[in-house]
């Protein structure tokens, strides 16, 4: 019999943590395709973050460090100085990137770091029990916005990877989303990209990945994903926002 | 460098010009004064000695940057001063809680707060005590002089690797600023352990993780059991200090860092006088060398801590000296105008013999 699917090898054969309907284990193996599509996993370095996101290394057949909440970009600055022929990736949650770790992604991106981001949107912080998040929708109840977020007293939902596009030292920034089987593929290809732009020794690569938390929104695996298409989406537009390959 | 070549520089420079020479690979640093020669220094030297310079946005992004290189098993660094060094006790705390190398350079400024640029010894508890969360103790050295900026510098890169913790050198903004005549040595030979756990990319082979969360049952507390451990292996085999005139001492003397200077003047002062005074200087504050206090407090039972605060250190002298002995405090808290005199000292040292 012809085998025409498989495991990524970068994945390890085991189970995830992650929640029935919850989308970090797509986004997993979606950098885990990028990953071995370049046969680079024996020598990249991963950054764990805090939140849902920290078991990377239970996950994938790399090295990892784990960094305080929101100082990925930092370590991995660390990292790809101290190893610059190395592959290094953060992959972080929206509270530890657009909250407490707004300092170090910023000024990573205008550093021109050459690493690569992975951002999981999921507008709540999951692992502490669903509390609002800098991407927390306007009027998106969560246990810390009981009434709904509202923009009045806590702003508007921080877009990520617009705001990264405009500094000069972004070489690639784009949103993808993982509600469709559309949506996978070209998730599959732009986060390919990512990687690549590393590999090419091109510059920073950002990757804001749209993604259901079925959990802490209360609602079921199918609902959730039907909320990433019909609420979010609308209000963080999927595309490539920047692609400078002259950097 | 020309190895043998005596120098005149700040004691700041003499850190720097150490690090390099200890094989750092990486520095991230945050202007604050009064430490700032040294990331001026490296930015302009350590580039040409093939390393990494960067110019931080925040002591909190430096730290996570020594994190990260040191993870990888190179030699990194980061230096700063009271503010500074309170920013990056979290990620202190996380190198601690990875077994992370990485040495960290706190020249005190008096505070709490912004406080002021002059010298302080009031961080003291902060660098000993374990300065941010979670329970741990990181190696603190204590130099009292321009080469042993110099010296002590290249020890902390030796230390932090063999025990894998982070190491401070705490010095002062006297001690930074100041300039003194060093002899920059080659590098010391050392015995190190290859640093096996580093993140170098599998290549293939075992995954390294370097990491700081233990959520299995009992193994937080078998780490908090291991690393209690190694810091009595680092007590029982690191414990510098240095004695001066103590064999016949009736009262000693005891301070570290630039006030260890001033009161060496005091001490010689008063022996001129007839008057039987030592000096005890601890080296490394953490391990505090409990054992030398305690062996020559059997004899002398009468001792005097001076400090540049209301006291600190002098919890450490008070637990670790017999307990017969009376530890008497004089102290000068830190800010413009209160650096105490060798005279102002002696007659300390009057008053209580």
């Amino acid at each position: 019999m012809k085998q025409v699917f498989s495991k990524p090898v970068s994945l390890k054969d085991v189970q995830t943590h992650f929640c029935p309907g919850c989308h970090h284990g797509s986004i997993h193996r979606l950098v885990a395709e990028a990953m071995d599509s370049f046969g680079i996993a024996d020598k990249t370095i991963g950054c764990a973050s805090v939140g849902c996101s920290v078991f990377l290394y239970g996950y994938f057949n790399i090295d990892v460090v784990e960094s305080p909440h929101g100082r990925a970009p930092a370590v991995a600055t660390g990292v790809k100085r101290a190893r610059p022929d190395r592959i290094v990736f953060t992959y972080q949650g929206d509270g530890d990137l657009a909250a407490i770790g707004t300092s170090e992604i910023i000024h990573a991106a205008n550093r021109g770091e050459k690493i690569t981001v992975i951002f999981v949107n999921n507008t709540t912080y999951g692992m502490t029990g669903g509390q609002m998040a800098p991407t927390t929708m306007p009027g998106q109840k969560t246990s810390t916005s009981p009434n709904g977020r509202d923009v009045a007293n806590d702003g508007k939902p921080f877009k990520m990877a617009e705001l990264l596009s405009n500094l000069d030292g972004v070489a690639y920034s784009a949103r993808v989303a993982l509600n469709s089987p559309k949506n996978v593929l070209q998730a599959k290809k732009i986060i390919k990209n990512a990687f690549q732009y590393q590999v090419e020794g091109k510059g920073f690569a950002f990757i804001e990945a749209l993604a259901a938390c079925p959990t802490n929104w209360g609602m079921n695996p199918l609902a959730a994903n039907e909320r990433v298409g019909s609420e979010m989406i609308p209000y963080f537009p999927l595309g490539v926002f920047k692609n400078n390959e002259n950097l | 460098m020309n190895a043998l070549k005596r120098k005149f520089v700040k004691g700041n420079e003499a850190v720097a010009m150490a690090a390099i020479e200890a094989g750092v690979q990486c520095y991230f640093g945050y202007p604050i004064t009064p430490q700032s020669d040294i990331p001026e220094y490296l930015s302009r030297e350590l580039p040409k000695a093939g390393g990494t310079f960067i110019q931080v946005e925040s002591e909190i992004g430096a730290i996570n940057m020594v994190l990260g290189a040191s993870a990888c098993g190179v030699r990194a660094m980061t230096s700063s001063s009271g503010p500074g060094i309170s920013l990056k006790q979290e990620g202190i705390s996380y190198m601690a809680g990875s077994e992370l190398p990485g040495v960290i350079v706190d020249i005190m400024r008096s505070g709490p707060g912004l406080g002021g640029i002059d010298a302080s010894q009031a961080d003291y508890h902060q660098a000993t005590k374990g300065g941010g969360h979670g329970g741990y103790r990181i190696i603190v050295l204590a130099p009292n002089s321009g080469q042993e900026m110099y010296d002590l510098t290249m020890l902390a890169f030796d230390l932090s690797d063999q025990y894998r913790m982070p190491a401070m050198v705490l010095a002062d903004s006297v001690l930074g600023q100041m300039k003194e005549s060093i002899v920059p040595h080659p590098r010391p030979k050392a015995d190190l352990p290859a640093k096996e756990w580093a993140v170098r990319g599998t290549g293939g082979g075992q995954q390294h993780v370097v990491k700081s969360l233990y959520l299995g049952d009992g193994e937080m507390e078998k780490f908090h059991w291991k690393m209690h451990a190694r810091y009595q292996e680092l007590a029982d085999k690191e414990s510098r200090w240095e004695a001066f005139a103590t064999d016949d001492a009736e009262l000693i003397v005891t301070a570290f860092g630039c006030t260890s200077r001033i009161a060496r003047t005091a001490v010689e002062m008063a022996r001129a006088e007839g008057i039987k005074v030592g000096l005890m200087r601890p080296i490394t504050l953490f391990p505090f060398p409990k054992k030398a206090y305690a062996e020559l407090s059997t004899r002398c039972k009468r001792w005097l801590t001076m400090e540049l605060s209301t006291g600190q250190m002098v919890d450490d002298v008070r637990l670790s000296v017999a307990r017969d002995a009376e530890v008497e405090f004089y102290g000068r808290p830190p800010g413009a105008g209160s650096l105490p005199t060798p005279e102002e000292l002696f007659s300390q040292i009057k008053k209580f013999c």
